[in-house]
């Protein structure tokens, strides 16, 4: 059946997509990256040992992005050539969209805040 | 029966739901109860059912669902302008001590249902419809990517439809606004149905939305003709790429937010409540970061309509083909860096407002570029005043000075006297109908004849223009002196004598559009009954330049008998000029995917969970959710998905063609 529809489509021109589709070998060092990525994080929060919890989190913050990416390149095969280039095209608009939405959020909302919080105490309230 | 059992089954619906004690809906009920059972009554009598279900209902046919959205949108025109009709009847009566004819009640209800309305039901059907026809021919496909997820997407919107329309006869609508803002939009201050209606019809209504974006897009990336680079794609292709890139983006933001209100509302959490660290002010921002994009979603099909309309009736290729893709590029990316200037004054301050006021501004370059590429389009072109080059030109005067004032308004210390008052609803009247309404009736004339084989009848068209045309200048050229005297938004009595004059005008200019949409009734109706007058042989009637002129009007199920194959931007324009002839043998078998009932099933279980939920009817939202999993995966088991048009089919009707043409030489 797969190969039916190869053929039929042999000859058009084989659309130059070149779907990766992964081997053992690949898939078995990203779930070790990811195991890895996973680990490390919960070793130091369990553990306590950066002296910060703040410092901490962006760690772990920054353990997650690496993930995220070992994701992609791993699991959903992500390259800067998979469907045409478009797949990439996608993720750049993505990441685009999200760092504006949150960082965009992010700081209309911290001008609100400090502009309007806490409410003023004016004579007459309470 | 026990009153706890009655709540178990019809949860807060009773009697006292039913807006008995308010005559004008009961009014509205009578003649929509008398004129439904007609349709209904016909439809039975002329044995339409089957037909109706077989050939359109259940249909994966992107050109019969095209249509099926233009009869929403226009169906759903005639509610929201109704809704309009009584604001500038009320606002125009409700002057000196009187209190109009409307109560507050009401009247809050009346302007969220025509904002709602107008922008999800309308516009949104009437510009999604257009896609859904025209893109797949203008690219020399078949059909869409997912024929299926197609059908399913317009039963979704037409559900969220069903629920609003529902909300006029079975309890209210939201009384907050067309946004629904919260404080007010909490179960605090609208503890009744009319919020939870906003709340799941948009739902409902998005989830079509946000698929039919999915489906465009793919279709456009992957289902283009040989030859097809993207930079030879037509305008109006590529502003609808940009569009559903846009509403994959955006919309996801928009059921979000409304998730998180619906949990303020149901469940008791404090996302937007003012107490418990709830921040009314995030609902703002996050539905602006929908909402800015979703007045490009409007407004970027209509450019493309424009600019196909432009080039075709003006006989030349579209100037500045390429600054026009990136102006409609630039203008995606934009609209995502403007939306806190909805809200200059909740109060982010000096530098947040400067940043959103300069990208605003900014946003006006690509628009402004584009408006000089259809001029110069223009320039020495033998232009044809047909009715979609009129719609055009009224597009052009129009929105400049929508856009205009709208630069006005982008500026932060002229928004702060300017927010919610009349100048704005002016503004955006004057781009929403300048851009989308007048880009939507360009694009009706202008493919009409390719839906369905002949042209609509010119007189009553031009009634329908003229009458639009004029009527929108009167309705708000006074609501922009209005503002600009302080009027504000929403209000439902005056005080001031000296400002009923304005409100008469614009009362006057809102009949004047009613004659116009009656025109345009009249239209569809003459032109269907002098059909062989008006009668399109050719599939080319108006000697146009892209690919769905190639085929038939109205084109074959299979669009296409072989693929075409592209050299130029002007497909058509250059494979007529290159003397191409059509093949009239060779003729294969077609696979095209089968028709299903499956997605009018899920939307109607989708909008009885909505129903369900609104009313706090549990057992039916459940039901319904259950049914919706097993229809759902019950499909998966459907093999009958696809067949062959066999090849005897298509020589015949491609023979037919054939004398058609031959008959018209």
């Amino acid at each position: 059946m797969n190969t039916d529809t190869h053929a039929a489509h042999a000859d058009h021109h084989h659309h130059g997509d070149g779907h990766a589709h992964g081997t053992f070998s690949t898939y078995l060092l990203g779930f070790v990256l990811s195991v890895v990525l996973t680990a490390i994080p919960f070793w130091l929060v369990m553990s306590g040992a950066l002296p910060s919890k703040q410092i901490t989190a962006l760690v772990i913050m920054a353990f997650a992005v690496v993930q995220i990416v070992v994701h992609m390149i791993y699991f959903l095969h992500m390259n800067t050539s998979s469907e045409n280039g478009w797949s990439m095209m996608a993720l750049i608009f993505t990441i685009v969209m999200v760092v504006i939405a949150l960082s965009g959020s992010l700081w209309v909302m911290s001008h609100l805040n400090s502009n309007m919080m806490p409410v003023h105490q004016m004579p007459g309230m309470n | 029966m026990s009153p706890d059992f009655l709540k178990l089954i019809f949860g807060r619906l009773t009697f006292e739901s039913l807006p008995l004690h308010e005559p004008i809906v009961v009014g509205t009920f009578v003649v929509v109860a008398l004129g439904g059972a007609a349709l209904l009554g016909g439809l039975t009598y002329f044995r339409l059912w089957g037909y109706l279900w077989r050939e359109w209902f259940t249909t994966v046919d992107h050109k019969r669902i095209g249509i099926m959205y233009m009869i929403l949108g226009i169906v759903m025109l005639l509610r929201g302008f109704a809704d309009a009709l009584m604001m500038r009847g009320q606002q125009m009566l409700a002057f000196g001590g009187s209190e109009g004819y409307l109560n507050a009640h009401h009247y809050d209800q009346v302007f969220t249902a025509h904002g709602v309305i107008m922008i999800f039901f309308v516009a949104m059907p009437l510009v999604t419809g257009l896609m859904n026809y025209v893109v797949p021919l203008q690219i020399g496909a078949r059909d869409v990517s997912f024929p299926f997820l197609n059908n399913f997407s317009f039963w979704m919107t037409v559900g969220g439809a069903v629920l609003v329309m529902a909300s006029l006869f079975i309890g209210e609508f939201a009384r907050t606004g067309w946004l629904a803002y919260p404080p007010l939009s909490n179960i605090g201050y609208s503890p009744d149905v009319g919020v939870d209606y906003y709340i799941w019809a948009l739902q409902v209504a998005g989830v079509g939305t946000t698929l039919s974006g999915i489906n465009l897009i793919c279709t456009i990336v992957k289902l283009r003709c040989p030859g097809m680079t993207m930079m030879k794609m037509p305008v109006f292709t590529w502003t609808s790429l940009c569009t559903n890139v846009l509403i994959v983006a955006s919309f996801p933001v928009l059921t979000v937010v409304l998730a998180l209100l619906s949990l303020d509302r149901y469940v008791g959490t404090n996302f937007f409540t003012n107490d418990f660290g709830g921040s009314p002010m995030m609902y703002v921002n996050l539905i602006w970061i929908w909402g800015h994009p979703e007045v490009y979603i409007l407004v970027l099909p209509a450019f493309g309509i424009f600019s196909e309309v432009t080039s075709t009736f003006s006989g030349k290729r579209l100037f500045g083909y390429t600054s026009m893709v990136y102006a409609t590029v630039v203008i995606t990316i934009l609209s995502y860096l403007v939306w806190l200037h909805h809200f200059f004054t909740m109060g982010s301050g000096a530098s947040v407002n400067s940043f959103f006021g300069i990208t605003t501004m900014i946003i006006s370059i690509p628009t402004g570029a584009k408006m000089f590429n259809w001029l110069f389009t223009m320039y020495r072109g033998r232009i044809r005043y047909e009715l979609p080059m009129m719609w055009t030109i009224a597009f052009m005067l129009t929105f400049v000075i929508g856009g205009m004032t709208g630069v006005l308004l982008a500026v932060p210390p002229a928004d702060f006297v300017l927010h919610n008052s009349l100048f704005l609803i002016a503004h955006f009247h004057n781009v929403i109908i300048g851009g989308v309404v007048f880009g939507a009736f360009a694009g009706i004339n202008y493919w009409f004849p390719k839906a369905f084989g002949f042209k609509l009848d010119p007189f009553w068209g031009k009634m329908s223009f003229w009458f639009w045309v004029t009527g929108f200048y009167l309705a708000f050229m006074p609501l922009y002196v209005l503002g600009l005297m302080g009027v504000t938004r929403r209000l439902r009595v005056f005080e001031d004598p000296s400002l009923q004059i304005w409100f008469v005008i614009a009362a006057i200019g809102a009949l004047f559009i009613f004659i116009g949409i009656l025109s345009m009734l009249m239209q569809f109706a003459v032109s269907l009954l002098k059909r062989e007058q008006l009668k399109d042989v050719t599939g080319d009637p108006w000697d146009a330049r892209t690919l769905e002129w190639a085929t038939s009007s109205p084109p074959p199920d299979y669009n296409f008998a072989f693929t075409p194959v592209v050299h130029d931007n002007d497909a058509w324009w250059d494979m007529k000029k290159r003397g191409y002839q059509r093949p009239l043998t060779g003729f294969k078998p077609i696979h095209m995917p089968a028709s299903t009932g499956t997605g009018i099933i899920l939307a109607g279980l989708a909008t009885a969970m909505g129903f369900g939920l609104i009313w706090y009817m549990w057992w039916l939202a459940a039901a319904s959710f259950i049914a919706m999993l097993a229809v759902g995966i019950g499909h998966t088991f459907n093999y009958h998905r696809d067949f062959d048009i066999p090849a005897e089919d298509i020589i015949r009707t491609e023979d037919a063609r054939t004398k058609l043409l031959a008959g018209a030489k």
